[in-house]
């Protein structure tokens, strides 16, 4: 087992926000204690992989898959929209955004 | 906070007296692909609404992307055009967001790996010294995919802040984008806004010329983001820089670089500091006003897209790509100069003004090529700038004026009736031939009537009539005139002026 990666109360806090999960202050040390033990369960796969193992984002050893530029089908702006939670105008209804453009 | 105040600003020749400008530019290009970049839909621009989405672009569960390989393509040949090197193995990252113009939550884009990297573009910009060549690095060349569109309902201005809701378009959410970056540009001294604006209209020339893009900034489809910064001196560290977005043509690329200089000399000079933010363009008003402070927000968490393989370019597929890359934009105008004769300064003003690839097809189908720069250098884009578009976005064609020119040439036309004809073009009157025939435009060349305007002249000023007689030939101008006004325009000048000169027995 590797040594346990810190995670501060401060990162919990960030993660949150990122995430927009309204965390209340008193839960912080909880997670920041989980979410070490998950990061080091992880850190585990560095002590196996050697510097020779490049870091891998996929599990198939393939390269190079593409697809045609032919068009295909698309769905209907009904089926689109069936889904949604509020619509208007034949668009996606969602709430005013702050702070973010 | 938004705000429509204008900010106080310091006059350039200050700004460049005090400070060096520092400039990066973000170029985000939407490919002319049929399809999306990970999706079959195809990418018209001005479909109905959420009629070009399907599960994937749309981020449904259990969809998967598949890549566009035309795109990866004209990803590579953009590199290649901007002399970048071409990764041999890249990847897709998730740029992670809560932001509603993207269904999955994250922009699938390029991290640390992009396709193209370390290039570079020379660009002309005419100086005090005359033309001088500014290379402006190329940092990187990524793919990414459009977002969707949102509008902002309700509130008072239609901008986000005050509105109460937004509509969103998801057609365009997923049409392959490059992002092209520059590295910082450096020395171009006071010369700032001319090198942003020759470096986004040679990028434009040459994804035109690629075929990879209809590049028309007015739909969105080239779009540029400038990041700006002053300091001191050359030698002194970077300054803070802002980064102004919603820059939609060649002309405000060159005037939002000038104005957020000027505005952040303000705002140094009186001791203050620059913040790091989006700026927002405004067109109208020529100013740009604060969007969002850059912050811990902009964390976007990138991680390798799990859903997709890398890329890996053949070198023998990217050097095939190469072979068959069209020729260099600078080298084709030196071969259009060279063809029509005229000088750096005419070139330029054409090259400027965007009218090259029309006033060479202008050329091509038979007119003169310094009346199809009269017509387009000046007259046309005169009237597009007054119509704040761009020049190819006006109703009429190469065609039109190359036929508008051969009617001068056949003199069924003067100069002041060509105006009227190509008026009656961009009224939407139809084609040359046809306002002529509507609007009865021709020059009257039976001498008849002309003979009759001349006597009626001559009678109406019996003293001009006496000094041309007595061979003050210049006072003919006078009845020359007159008979033009008589006949609306449509006499041949000349003509009346030999007619006039017969008729009173007089010689040049």
């Amino acid at each position: 087992m590797s040594e346990t990666p810190s995670i501060t109360r401060e990162d919990v806090a960030h993660l949150a926000k990122l995430a927009r999960i309204d965390l209340p202050p008193e839960s912080l040390d909880h997670y920041a204690e989980q979410l070490a033990v998950i990061l080091g369960a992880v850190a585990q796969v560095s002590e196996v992989a050697a510097d020779d193992v490049p870091a891998t984002s996929h599990p198939l050893p393939l390269v190079n898959v593409f697809r045609e530029d032919v068009v295909r089908g698309s769905l209907t702006a009904e089926e689109a929209l069936s889904g949604a939670p509020s619509v208007e105008s034949d668009r996606f209804r969602v709430p005013r955004i702050l702070d973010e453009a | 906070m938004s705000t429509s105040t204008a900010d106080a600003v310091v006059p350039y020749d200050e700004v460049i007296a005090e400070f060096d400008p520092v400039l990066g530019l973000e170029v985000h290009v939407e490919l002319g692909t049929n399809t999306k970049m990970f999706c079959g839909c195809p990418t018209e621009f001005g479909a109905e609404p959420n009629t070009q989405v399907c599960p994937v672009c749309l981020g449904l569960p259990g969809s998967m992307p598949a890549v566009n390989a035309t795109a990866v393509e004209s990803a590579i040949r953009i590199g290649l055009a901007l002399n970048c090197k071409i990764a041999t193995w890249c990847r897709f990252a998730r740029k992670n967001y809560f932001y509603p113009d993207m269904p999955k939550n994250f922009q699938t884009s390029q991290y640390d790996e992009p396709i193209c990297y370390d290039g570079y573009l020379d660009v002309d910009v005419e100086t005090d010294e005359g033309m001088k060549t500014f290379r402006v690095g190329i940092e990187r060349a990524h793919m990414e995919e459009d977002t969707g569109k949102t509008s902002h309902q309700g509130g008072a201005t239609g901008r986000i802040h005050g509105a109460d809701y937004s509509l969103v378009d998801y057609n365009r959410a997923g049409i392959p984008l490059i992002e092209i970056v520059t590295k910082t540009i450096e020395g171009t001294g006071k010369y700032a806004p001319e090198v942003a604006r020759a470096y986004v209209t040679a990028l434009r020339e040459i994804l035109r010329g690629l075929g990879v893009s209809d590049v028309k900034m007015e739909q969105g489809s080239l779009r540029c983001d400038a990041n700006v910064s002053l300091r001191p001196s050359p030698d002194a560290k970077l300054g803070t820089r802002t980064e102004t977005k919603n820059v939609n043509s060649l002309r405000s690329i060159e005037r939002a670089v000038r104005y957020e200089m000027t505005r952040q000399a303000a705002v140094l000079r009186a001791g203050g500091t620059i913040i790091q933010e989006t700026r927002h363009w405004h067109e109208d008003t020529g100013i740009t006003t604060s969007g969002r402070e850059k912050s811990d927000a902009e964390d976007y968490r990138y991680f390798p897209e799990p859903d997709l393989v890398p890329i890996a370019p053949d070198p023998a597929w990217v050097e095939k790509l190469r072979s068959e890359l069209p020729e260099n934009p600078a080298v084709y105008q030196a071969r259009l100069q060279a063809a029509w004769g005229i000088s750096d300064f005419d070139m330029m003003a054409v090259v400027r003004s965007g009218a090259l690839d029309l006033v060479a097809e202008t050329v091509a189908l038979g007119a003169d090529q310094a009346a199809a720069r009269k017509w387009w250098v000046g007259e046309l884009t005169r009237i597009a700038n007054d119509r704040a578009v761009e020049l190819t976005e006006l109703p009429i064609t190469p065609a039109d004026v190359a036929r508008v020119e051969a009617l001068v040439g056949e003199g069924a036309l003067n100069d002041k009736l060509a105006r009227q004809v190509i008026e009656g073009v961009l009224a939407g009157e139809g084609s040359p031939d046809e306002v002529v025939a509507a609007r009865g435009l021709a020059v009257v060349s039976d001498d008849g009537p002309l003979l009759e305007a001349i006597d009626a002249a001559l009678a109406e000023s019996p003293d001009v009539a006496e000094k041309i007689r007595s061979g003050k030939v210049a006072a003919a101008g006078a009845i020359v005139g007159a008979v033009m006004k008589a006949t609306r325009g449509q006499a041949d000048a000349g003509r009346v002026r030999e007619l006039l000169l017969e008729r009173l027995g007089v010689s040049e």
